[in-house]
């Protein structure tokens, strides 16, 4: 009786944790996000949607991921197996690859900021080299395509080593000896990667796509300090509703809305990279 | 045709020699059994042949070819794994085809050959399973039709049975060695199972602390250990060891006994004999029964010699009982002797 109940005695400061924290702040949210002046409404979905910028903010936040997180993905694999394969040195590069996720999402923005800012890094070195005579406006309002790029260079930057952790420690799990099976019978190392690999990483797959892809659609600091209002992403936005414009129902429904593809994308991915019991390590 | 030579191979790890200059040839189609205990060596030499370890010295042949350099699916080698390495995202039908799918063999031909293996190893009827559905002796069946469907020239196998019960082990034991006579592969097989070795091999290479210390048929190598280590380490009971000091030249006390031997100029040796070669009677080595244990064919007693063990196996129906005193004389023709200092045979 007693060691029957202890796990769930263990559970319970956790669970009360999140219900105070997390699920009570959610209704709240939701309750916001449905109501105005007390009553129930769909208005203020209608209002987030009705909005000029709400169309360019889903636009941009989903290329944004969808450029970011496929390149992500091939150089955390690209990474994760060199690592892997380190046979002295391998914590040490592994710590080397993840420093930049010891650092804030805002301060990540800022030392991408000082690399393209019109007094920045970038160029200092361009007219050094006698590139150009005068520096360039990088990050203007005129050139979406380059904040574009220097968000997109930032993120990458900052969050494919979270997703190489994911794929280490997922390569760790996968026996050698299947390794050396592929190799005696004829595969060479690229069809080891793609028939061994690949298919036997998928649980770690999963989990380091379905997490960067959340990221990917909370990205805000980064955007804010390299773009600031010119290039509106969905989080931007919802801060906007909520601090510039003092509308926290819409905001709220927003950060439904978010949430909403957020878990619509994790089902996705839960679906797709499914996992057969049968077929488990 | 594919003869395996292995010249000089040493295999160093830092600072500690796995194997020292290993040299041995396997005729083509010959059942080679490397046999010793877990650190001698035996699975880091089958790894050399396969191409998963690289020697630190020495050459690798097979069938004319020199293969130390290549890697291992340029060998014309299958394998089977002591896990059995049978790929879990895989159905059965896909593990065996999988080396026929790297050759891109037409699809008629990876058919035919996956359901001529299977049915061989009688999982004909386990091919859309995963690997996780199927048990330890399933597995070890795809294992080796995998190896098998390869029609490679040799197969190499680590440990194959050593994750099987005890019974399964002795049905796939006798079902593999069918099937890799019929097969008409050079195989080498890594055990540490010496009963295994005998029934399996065409010859046994007994490996002890990374040399081989005897290769030869398995009667050869339980009747004439080339060392002190081969007998004591073949056969169950091992091969008795009682000190000989030199009574003239070319005879020898054995524990009161007078015999026979051969010509040194060592003033002891060593005298051996098996369990089973020695007869109670009225006269031999002076013996005090300490434990007896009838085993149904035959009664094993474990007596006193000079204050060292010694274990006879009699005959079912002699009545020994413990403090007895036997006088045991040992078969001429099965009397070896061994060297003290350098353990080889004289």
């Amino acid at each position: 009786m007693h060691s029957k109940a202890l796990p769930y005695l263990l559970l319970t400061p956790a669970t009360l944790f999140l219900c105070v924290f997390f699920l009570y702040p959610f209704v709240l949210v939701a309750f916001e996000a449905f109501t105005r002046d007390g009553g129930f409404t769909l208005d203020n979905f209608r209002t987030m949607a009705g909005s000029w910028k709400f169309p360019v903010t889903v636009r941009n936040t989903l290329l944004l991921s969808a450029i970011v997180v496929p390149i992500q993905l091939v150089m955390a694999l690209l990474m994760a197996t060199v690592v892997s394969r380190l046979e002295t040195g391998r914590s040490a590069a592994l710590y080397i690859f993840a420093i930049p996720l010891g650092i804030s999402d805002l301060a990540a923005g800022l030392i991408w900021l000082a690399i393209f800012d019109q007094s920045g890094f970038l160029n200092t070195l361009l007219s050094n080299l006698g590139v150009i005579d005068r520096p360039v406006m990088f990050l203007g309002y005129q050139s979406k395509l380059t904040i574009f790029i220097a968000v997109a260079l930032a993120e990458i930057w900052r969050a494919t080593a979270i997703m190489m952790v994911i794929l280490v420690a997922g390569m760790g799990l996968i026996p050698r000896e299947y390794y050396e099976a592929a190799e005696v019978f004829g595969a060479s190392p690229w069809k080891r990667f793609i028939k061994i690999t690949l298919p036997l990483l998928r649980p770690s797959l999963q989990t380091s796509i379905i997490l960067r892809v959340i990221l990917a659609f909370e990205v805000f600091a980064v955007v804010a300090a390299l773009g600031g209002t010119n290039l509106p992403v969905l989080m931007g936005e919802t801060y906007n509703w909520q601090f510039t414009l003092q509308d926290h129902n819409v905001a709220a429904a927003m950060a439904l809305f978010i949430l909403a593809i957020s878990i619509g994308f994790t089902l996705f991915f839960l679906r797709v990279l499914r996992v057969p019991k049968e077929t488990r390590i | 045709m594919a003869e395996i030579v292995i010249k000089q191979v040493a295999k160093r790890f830092g600072g500690f020699t796995a194997l020292h200059s290993i040299d041995l040839t396997i005729a083509d189609q010959e059942f080679m059994v490397l046999l010793g205990a877990s650190g001698c060596g035996k699975t880091t030499l089958l790894r050399i042949v396969a191409g998963l370890e690289t020697p630190s010295q020495g050459e690798v042949w097979i069938g004319g070819r020199r293969v130390d350099h290549l890697p291992p699916r340029e060998r014309g080698i299958a394998m089977v794994f002591q896990n059995y390495a049978v790929f879990p995202h895989l159905t059965v039908f896909e593990n065996i085809a999988f080396g026929l799918r790297m050759k891109k063999l037409p699809q008629q031909e990876v058919d035919g050959r996956v359901n001529r293996t299977a049915e061989l190893m009688h999982i004909e009827q386990l091919l859309k399973r995963y690997s996780g559905q199927l048990s330890g002796g399933q597995r070890q069946r795809v294992a080796v039709a995998r190896a098998l469907a390869m029609e490679p020239d040799v197969i190499l196998m680590d440990e194959p049975l050593s994750n099987l019960d005890a019974l399964l082990r002795l049905e796939m034991r006798a079902e593999l060695k069918g099937v890799l006579a019929a097969s008409k592969t050079t195989t080498i097989y890594v055990t540490h199972d010496q009963v295994e070795a005998m029934s399996l091999a065409d010859r046994i290479a007994v490996m002890h602390q990374g040399r081989i210390v005897q290769a030869a048929s398995p009667v050869e190598v339980y009747r004439n250990p080339a060392a002190r280590f081969v007998g004591s380490f073949i056969g169950n009971p091992p091969m008795n060891f009682i000190p000989a000091t030199k009574t003239a030249d070319g005879s020898w006390t054995v524990a009161g006994l007078t015999l026979p031997g051969p010509k040194s100029d060592k003033q002891t040796i060593e005298f051996a004999i098996r369990p089973e070669d020695v007869d109670a009677g009225n006269e031999g080595i002076n013996a005090t029964v300490r434990v007896v244990e009838p085993l149904g064919p035959h009664t094993l007693v474990t007596c006193d010699v000079e204050g060292g063990l010694f274990r006879a196996i009699l005959e079912s129906n002699a009545t020994v009982a413990v403090g007895d005193h036997l006088r045991l004389s040992p078969k001429p023709d099965r009397v070896r002797w061994f060297d003290p200092e350098t353990t080889n045979a004289l």
